[in-house]
């Protein structure tokens, strides 16, 4: 079914700008159903089109209430297994259930930096020639004197 | 007309999506445009923090070349793509990027991405050219350098519209139409420059998958062929529309298998345990000199376990636990580092899927597969169209200025049409770019397109009136609905029009069936192709028949009308190329061998604006002196 949402736990992110897994889902399929007239509950979101779900569980990471999950796609997935992710601003925590019930748990880093620094030239020297193959940042951001040119 | 508020945007240069190559070309192009008193406007379909293919993150970096360290040269990487890409390739572009990229790779670890390291501090390398990363934030960390770039350059970034197509004034591209996904409305947009940079196409053969799974593609369902409707339009040459990619995988969920064959070093068997590269590798003789060079190229790798899945010989097996128990050999003597090892390699494993492909991940779990156990089926996925991975198609752009070639008419990255530059998936015959050379690509059409504008900008010419018939089109899906939705009990079974799935459908069985999907071993023919051309007739004129009741199904239209483009743009180009030159992407049954006395040349097209009609030629193949 790819993605859903867990009736419960989901409270339409009132008290916030914007609803996390409608703003993220790189293909729209998230909805909120403000008055409960898709029937789907009032303030509640849904995957509209589970079909084109990716299960890329960009909605699954973001959720503030954590009350989105992904349940492998039924037309070939046996059931009761998942990965769940916790996400951080520096790692990702990982629970795969099996469906033997076994439980594997994975930490992975995901940044090295504090969210948002992003320097677009990265500290690197940079120069003012448009006219010159040189990037901005090059060639001091290739470790090299020189952009290479054919010998 | 559905009420829709017309929006209009002017900027000194536009960029269509926000994928990696779109914000190399935002990173790059704000740095100019800042010195320059220039603006730079970028539009995104969705959100860029997760938008385009690297939206679920990536366990690899596959391009980095090494050049400081003496890892590699430039040219060894131009080999390299001529030979997988069995002689054409573009080998000005795939140099320029190349020589380019490494710098791109040292920006990525300053904005956050963890690339791994050895002990020595030297980056871990999966394979020649590839590097291992914790990549779950690869797109976040690149989506916000970018946006930092641009909010300091005074730049805009539009998230959440849809561009469907470009603005011309004769053959000069000045902006693009498109709506808002959110709210009723229309969006002009008007720029001196404009560089496409959306995504490749999926679905635009039927997938494995059709339930619920039909969504499951290797490459991101939301690729709906932007950037090849975008260049076609606007009357832009086309190169290697033919040259689709499909990948083998691990079997319905797609799940990478870089780090098993290259990292891992695992062997890929049939269900009868032969190594189908050792069983066949006489018949690589008959793709000579690219079958007996290595690497294999990954069109005869394909095809050699193709080969067996023919001969009824399938599942094909990936060697998991050989590969796992391989390595833990070297360990046998001392059980405490032999611990660690399975650790690590288990977690290695898992991680691969958990970056890039988590539902992999669900599906070893819901199979209890134990990799170190037990081997894992792999199979070939449908085909897709993405010039920056193994397939090639795109537009035909402007080379390097400072190499010596004939394919050198504008700015490096411009397309046949005027002030408009392609990158990324958008720009054809340069493959082997995946993140980091798509990324590499954007940043040199960005710096390029700004000297554009300073050159030769000029005040964009809009007819506003030309606009207008636009929207009018691009809204009548909503118009459609509205008008015949009441005349029938079901909304969705209607006499004056279908819905977009359906449409969806029909396009996809042309192609599965006439165009060498999956249902019909990836092989064609001139007779099926010039039927699947005759069918996609009655497809393009049911094409504005098409009914919405919602801007998300107005969206999924115009995705489908994209898609339908590159499919009539990639059959014409199968045709027209008579001879067989990637099997194992497809196979033209008619004309089952290689022919390098007439085809070892670039086969392009263009689909003329004025007459309607589509132009076919062939291209020679420049290659670099000495290499």
């Amino acid at each position: 079914m790819p993605s859903y949402v867990i009736r419960e736990k989901c409270d339409g992110c009132k008290g916030q700008d914007r609803t996390a897994c409608m703003y993220i889902c790189p293909n729209d399929l998230m909805v909120l159903d403000m008055d409960g007239s898709a029937g789907y509950g009032e303030m509640k979101a849904y995957n509209r089109d589970p079909q084109m779900c990716w299960e890329c569980m960009c909605c699954v990471k973001l959720c503030p209430q954590q009350a989105m999950d992904v349940r492998g796609y039924a037309d070939f997935v046996p059931m009761n297994a998942s990965a769940t992710p916790l996400r951080g601003t520096e790692d990702i925590m990982w629970t795969v259930k099996f469906r033997d019930g076994s439980i594997k748990r994975f930490k992975f880093p995901t940044r090295t930096t504090p969210e948002g620094s992003a320097d677009p030239l990265g500290g690197f020297a940079t120069h003012d020639d448009i006219n010159n193959q040189a990037l901005a940042t090059e060639p001091a951001s290739l470790g090299l004197d020189a952009v290479p040119t054919p010998s | 007309m559905a009420d829709f508020k017309t929006v209009e945007v002017s900027s000194d240069l536009l960029i269509i999506g926000a994928g990696f190559s779109a914000c190399g070309a935002a990173t790059e192009a704000s740095y100019w445009a800042k010195k320059n008193g220039l603006k730079v406007v970028m539009v995104d379909k969705a959100a860029t923090d997760r938008s385009g293919a690297v939206a679920m993150g990536l366990s690899a970096i596959n391009q980095y070349v090494g050049v400081k360290d003496g890892e590699n040269t430039v040219e060894d990487y131009v080999r390299y793509v001529r030979q997988d890409l069995m002689g054409v390739s573009r080998e000005d572009l795939v140099y320029n990027i190349a020589r380019h990229v490494d710098s791109t790779v040292h920006l990525f670890e300053k904005w956050g991405l963890k690339i791994w390291k050895d002990e020595a501090g030297k980056y871990v390398h999966e394979g020649r050219w590839q590097l291992m990363i914790n990549g779950e934030s690869y797109k976040i960390i690149i989506a916000e350098a970018a946006k930092n770039a641009l909010a300091d350059a005074g730049g805009e970034l539009y998230e959440r519209v849809f561009i469907v197509g470009p603005l011309m004034d004769g053959n000069r591209c000045v902006g693009a139409v498109g709506f808002s996904t959110r709210e009723n409305q229309f969006y002009v947009f008007k720029a001196k420059a404009v560089i496409i940079g959306a995504g490749g196409a999926v679905h635009v053969f039927r997938p494995r998958s059709v339930g619920e799974g039909f969504g499951r593609s290797w490459y991101p369902p939301f690729n709906s062929g932007t950037s090849a409707y975008f260049t076609l339009q606007a009357g832009a040459e086309m190169t290697c529309q033919e040259v689709r990619f499909i990948p083998v995988r691990f079997k319905d969920g797609y799940g990478p298998v870089g780090a098993w064959f290259l990292l891992f070093q695992s062997r890929a068997i049939s269900a009868v345990g032969g190594d189908y590269m050792v069983e066949h590798v006489d018949e690589l003789e008959n793709w000579a000199p690219y079958g007996l060079a290595k690497p294999i190229p990954a069109n005869l790798r394909n095809y050699l376990g193709m080969m067996d899945v023919d001969a009824g010989l399938g599942p094909l097996y990936m060697e998991t636990d050989e590969a796992i128990q391989k390595i833990a050999n070297e360990y046998k003597d001392d059980p405490k580092a032999f611990k660690k090892k399975m650790k690590e390699l288990e977690s290695e494993a898992w991680e691969d899927f958990l970056d890039m492909t988590i539902s992999q991940a669900i599906l070893w779990a819901g199979l209890n597969v134990k990799p170190d156990e037990k081997h894992s089926e792999i199979a070939a996925c449908e085909p897709y169209f993405i010039g920056s991975h193994s397939g090639a198609s795109g537009a035909w752009v402007s080379g390097p200025e400072d190499l010596d070639t004939p394919y050198k008419w504008g700015y490096t990255n411009m397309t046949t049409a005027e002030g408009l530059f392609a990158v990324g998936d958008a720009s054809g015959a340069s493959s082997h770019k995946f993140s980091s050379g798509s990324h590499t690509e954007g940043r040199i059409a960005g710096k390029q397109a700004i000297k554009y504008i300073l050159e030769k900008g000029k005040e964009p010419n809009v007819d506003m009136a030309k606009a207008e018939e636009m929207k009018k089109a691009i809204l009548n899906p909503l118009d459609l609905f509205e008008q015949y939705k009441d005349e029938f009990t079901d909304p969705e079974v209607n006499t004056h029009y279908i819905m977009p799935r359906q449409f969806l459908h029909r396009l996809q069985k042309i192609m599965d069936e006439y165009a060498g999907g999956v249902t019909s071993a990836f092989k064609t023919s001139k007779a099926l192709l010039e039927r699947g051309l005759e069918l996609m007739e009655y497809l393009r004129e049911d094409s504005d028949k098409q009914a919405a009741r919602s801007l998300h199904e107005l969206t999924r239209a115009w995705e489908n009308i994209q898609r339908m483009w590159i499919a009539e743009s990639h059959i014409r180009t199968m045709l027209f190329r008579e001879e067989t030159r990637w099997p194992g992407y497809y196979f033209r049954a008619d004309t089952p061998k290689m022919d390098n006395d007439n085809w070892l040349c670039f086969c392009n097209c263009r689909w003329n604006p004025d007459s309607g009609e589509w132009e076919m030629s062939k291209k020679d193949i420049w290659t670099m002196p000495g290499v």
